[in-house]
């Protein structure tokens, strides 16, 4: 299975990272820069960086289109922070950098500033095992799930993770600690995928 | 992990998140926009870009409060500020106005010619300018989140840029190379902490995120660095003394994010009409190179 981390703009060395340690060999991480390299994805991490900054490389890298229509056909996407926004569906007062997929609403930047960054531990049933570490940076909100959308996580009563189908999105930054367990969870959804489409 | 640790470990990993990014320096809310719509990762917020405060001459100190308040409410990505080196004052005043990160910069005037800023007590990032492996280590050891080479700003010419990204990344290879015991006379030579430079012959990079700086006036110039090891560019006065800002912003992001492909960078670099006037390091007298300034 080819796991492609969009390689434009931000942490993307970290995610690529991550995967590595998970030691599993049916995964071959790839750098995406080109609709090419989407190609041959069977699934795609969109990492933190900057939303407006990303949302134009995509454009001019002509990726926009072909991530959107492969969400539709069903390959998982995974958004971190800034790629949580380009999954959300509506993304209030910047809905120009919204890719479509997931049906949620987010803001940006709902916590502040650089100095309002923190960490907070928070329970993930989903995962089990003890409270997940989540590292939030200038980091937006969820702040509307709709009805198909699972939480799978809400830190001091915010949402900050959801699942809807193949759809996985993360205000936080799970590729900036040494927790694997959520980057494991989105492979178990992209080996499910794959079997599906195997049916 | 104490506060404090947790506050710097968030400071870095902003950083990370900039990565592959350009910072714009900017002088006004128009320009800010500008920058955002042409896809900066940041922005910087001063009086006069480095070229202007060249022509001016006399001192140069932090902008003005009501302009960074206006740039912070104008555009989304982060603000980050200049203090003059060892400000401590301008550094106090620029985190209370919740900048993102503040720029201890060789491009202001010094207040201070002996030491620079004691950077851990604060909760804002530092970013700080180095023209070798040795400053890096030690502004990162008074607690910079971030480096950027300093290269020589104002001057449209990518030489000193250069330079100190080549210098820092032989320093860094021939400390990987280095035996155990060699380290201690290294940390010696290069005037840096030990430890830093133990950690930096572990892992054999910096331990914070490394921008280039100054100079940088095309599109090929910024993705030059980033084919030399910068993991992204902060650009001063190449864009808006250009003859057309937005092109050239928009270009030099594109040049960033696509360093390693010659077809687009020769597809981006086309008509984008007069760059900044460049000026040649040989006619600078020593005195009036800003790298300079800091130790």
């Amino acid at each position: 299975m080819h796991i492609g981390v969009l390689g434009l703009q931000g942490g993307v060395a970290e995610h690529l990272e991550m995967l590595s340690r998970l030691s599993d060999e049916t995964i071959n991480p790839i750098e995406v820069r080109t609709p090419p390299g989407l190609r041959q994805c069977d699934a795609l991490i969109i990492p933190g960086g900057e939303s407006t900054a990303l949302r134009i490389l995509l454009d001019a890298a002509g990726l926009t289109d072909p991530i959107s229509s492969r969400m539709q056909q069903g390959m998982p996407v995974w958004g971190t922070c800034a790629g949580m926004i380009l999954l959300a569906q509506k993304v209030l007062y910047h809905q120009n950098l919204s890719l479509g997929g997931m049906d949620i609403t987010v803001a940006r930047n709902v916590y502040g500033r650089q100095q309002e960054s923190f960490v907070a531990e928070f329970p993930i049933p989903e995962l089990g095992g003890p409270p997940f570490p989540g590292v939030f940076i200038r980091a937006p909100g969820v702040i509307r799930t709709g009805d198909g959308v699972q939480v799978l996580a809400r830190s001091d009563d915010q949402v900050v993770a959801c699942r809807e189908q193949h759809l996985l999105v993360t205000s936080f930054h799970p590729e900036l600690t040494d927790d694997l367990r959520l980057h494991r969870y989105f492979i178990h959804m992209c080996t499910a995928a794959c079997a599906e489409r195997a049916h | 992990m104490n506060e404090a640790a947790e506050q710097y470990a968030l400071n870095r990993d902003l950083a990370k998140m900039l990565k592959g990014g350009v910072i714009m320096d900017v002088v006004n809310v128009e320009q800010a926009q500008i920058a955002q719509e042409a896809g900066a990762v940041a922005v910087m917020a001063l009086e006069r870009v480095p070229s202007e405060i060249r022509k001016a001459g006399g001192v140069s100190r932090m902008s003005d409060p009501d302009m960074i308040k206006a740039i912070q409410e104008a555009v989304s990505i982060p603000v980050m500020a200049k203090v003059r080196i060892g400000h401590i004052i301008e550094a106090d005043i620029l985190q209370s106005l919740g900048v993102d990160y503040i720029d201890e910069s060789e491009v202001l005037t010094p207040a201070d010619e002996q030491y620079h800023i004691d950077k851990h007590p604060y909760r804002v990032p530092f970013v700080c300018g180095a023209r070798d492996l040795g400053e890096a280590l030690r502004r990162i050891g008074e607690g910079a989140a971030m480096i950027r080479t300093k290269g020589e700003a104002g001057t449209g010419n990518v030489v000193e840029a250069v330079r100190h990204q080549r210098t820092i990344t032989q320093q860094i290879s021939q400390l990987a190379g280095a035996a155990p015991e060699e380290l201690m006379s290294a940390a010696k030579a290069l005037q840096a902490p030990y430890d830093l430079v133990c950690q930096v012959a572990r892992e054999q990079r910096l331990p914070v995120v490394n921008f280039a700086a100054g100079g940088i006036a095309t599109p090929a110039d910024a993705a030059l660095l980033m084919r030399l090891g910068s993991e992204g560019v902060f650009v001063g006065s190449g864009i808006f003394n250009s003859q057309d800002p937005a092109a050239r912003a928009r270009a030099i992001v594109l040049a960033v994010a696509n360093y390693q492909d010659p077809e687009t960078l020769a597809r981006i670099s086309s008509g984008l009409g007069e760059a900044m006037e460049g000026l040649d390091l040989s006619d600078l007298q020593e005195g009036q190179k800003f790298a300079r300034r800091g130790w």
